[in-house]
């Protein structure tokens, strides 16, 4: 059973955490003036040129695309930052280092869409790159410190890509220690194969362990 | 939807120049929480996450159906009315959005009542189900039944025409398929949910801290998820 292949429903897609991600709330300095839109999502605007306003990255992308304005790349998407948070990254290497959620999807829809509004684009740009392959890194690594004994793993700070890449690696391996070190499971299949003989003590089967 | 922030404060070379304030959209995000689209895309996000079908938001789809409607109408005047593309664009996006959500939600549930129809019917998840995923799932399982009826259990030997079990020994019903409650899913507290229990033994406990992420099997905080007190993603 634990082998079998997709006995789930489908999960998040790429594009599905992208959209989750454009809701995100990012600066923009219109060039247009534009009455407040009153949307399903929200209330924005009203839109003055040279008027920083706070809108959805959908639509700062969609301004951006037909030229109606400049964004403001967030703050953490800078140079400075993500040099710390990279350095940071490298020095503990069981810890994830605070970004937020959606850093991944943000930071590659601002890098196609407005790569002129952000500073030493490739700097960053690369930066973004060297502190996600860090982060994946212990992400794998972490996947080896799980055993049969693990019943609940801590993520703090994973964000929502790196969630999703991990998902299904991580909960078949739970699962799959889970079902085998179950004695509800194990115990009916041992009293009718007998001629193996069953481990009679697993000892504590439930063991937190945090990371 | 962002991480705790701690180490944000770069503002050492002042590159941009911008002062001290917050760019991280957190508090945005608080105020946010509260519009129906923050509702149903929660919503979304726990149906397509936990392994069995949820407790249909009929309010929420309900109010969501009607904005949708009311956006789509005003769309139409604009585009009557000749108002800049621009805004009709933006307008039409926001729709859109609104229209995959909901769309979205609906069918997630749908393939839940497709592969349970059977478990669901039986049990008191029916009782989660809005009018429509009642009538919906009546008639998936009449076709259901009847279709394995004409194409196999009729002519297999008696003791093994039940749907419901392998033999007429079985004492379960062992052949529908149930929800693994057992899986494990990514879960987020919304506050501090505190210590919390992971099973009836007790001998497991995990400090649910706000904001934190963590894998855990779905059955331990099934109560948590539909009480609204935890997230999964």
């Amino acid at each position: 059973m634990a082998g079998q292949s997709d006995p789930h429903l489908p999960m998040f897609t790429a594009p599905e955490v992208e959209f989750l991600a454009e809701d995100e709330i990012v600066e923009i300095i219109p060039n247009v003036r534009m009455g407040a839109l009153h949307m399903i999502c929200g209330d924005f605007g009203p839109f003055l040129p040279q008027i920083a306003v706070k809108v959805p990255l959908w639509l700062a992308v969609a301004m951006k695309k037909r030229g109606k304005c400049a964004i403001r790349p967030p703050g953490w998407l800078s140079v400075d930052n993500l040099t710390q948070v990279l350095e940071a990254e490298r020095e503990s290497p069981r810890e994830f280092q605070a970004l937020p959620f959606h850093y991944v999807e943000i930071s590659r829809l601002l890098f196609d869409h407005a790569r002129d509004d952000i500073p030493d684009i490739y700097m960053v740009r690369s930066l973004i790159e060297d502190i996600k392959g860090v982060r994946f890194h212990k992400v794998e690594t972490g996947l080896e410190t799980i055993s049969g004994r693990t019943h609940a793993v801590k993520l703090k700070n994973l964000s929502a890509m790196e969630v999703n890449i991990v998902r299904p690696f991580l909960v078949r391996t739970l699962q799959a220690f889970y079902k085998h070190d179950s004695p509800q499971i194990v115990q009916p299949q041992g009293s009718l194969n007998s001629k193996r003989p069953q481990a009679a003590d697993r000892g504590p089967r439930r063991d937190l362990r945090p990371r | 939807m962002v991480s705790t922030a701690a180490g944000a404060t770069s503002s050492g070379a002042g590159l941009e120049g911008e002062e001290g304030e917050s760019i991280w959209g957190e508090d945005d995000a608080s105020i946010a929480e509260t519009t129906d689209v923050e509702l149903l895309k929660r919503a979304w996000r726990n149906e397509k996450a936990a392994p069995e079908i949820l407790l249909f938001e009929a309010g929420l789809v309900q109010r969501a159906r009607e904005q949708i409607q009311l956006l789509e109408e005003t769309v139409e005047d604009f585009v009557e009315n000749g108002t800049d593309d621009l805004i009709v664009s933006l307008y039409q996006m926001d729709l859109d959005r609104s229209l995959f959500l909901l769309r979205s939600y609906l069918r997630v549930r749908l393939q839940k009542i497709e592969k349970y129809m059977f478990h669901i019917s039986r049990t008191d998840l029916w009782n989660r189900l809005s009018e429509q995923e009642k009538k919906f799932s009546k008639r998936c399982v009449n076709a259901m039944e009847k279709h394995l009826e004409q194409s196999v259990l009729s002519r297999l030997p008696y003791g093994y025409q039940s749907i419901l079990k392998q033999s007429i020994s079985s004492e379960e019903d062992d052949m529908v398929p149930e929800p693994k409650l057992d899986t494990f899913v990514f879960c987020k507290s919304k506050g501090a949910v505190g210590a919390f229990q992971l099973d009836d033994v007790g001998d497991e406990i995990v400090d649910l801290v706000s904001d934190d992420l963590y894998v855990l099997r779905y059955k331990s905080i099934k109560g948590l998820v539909e009480g609204g007190r935890i997230d999964l993603v």
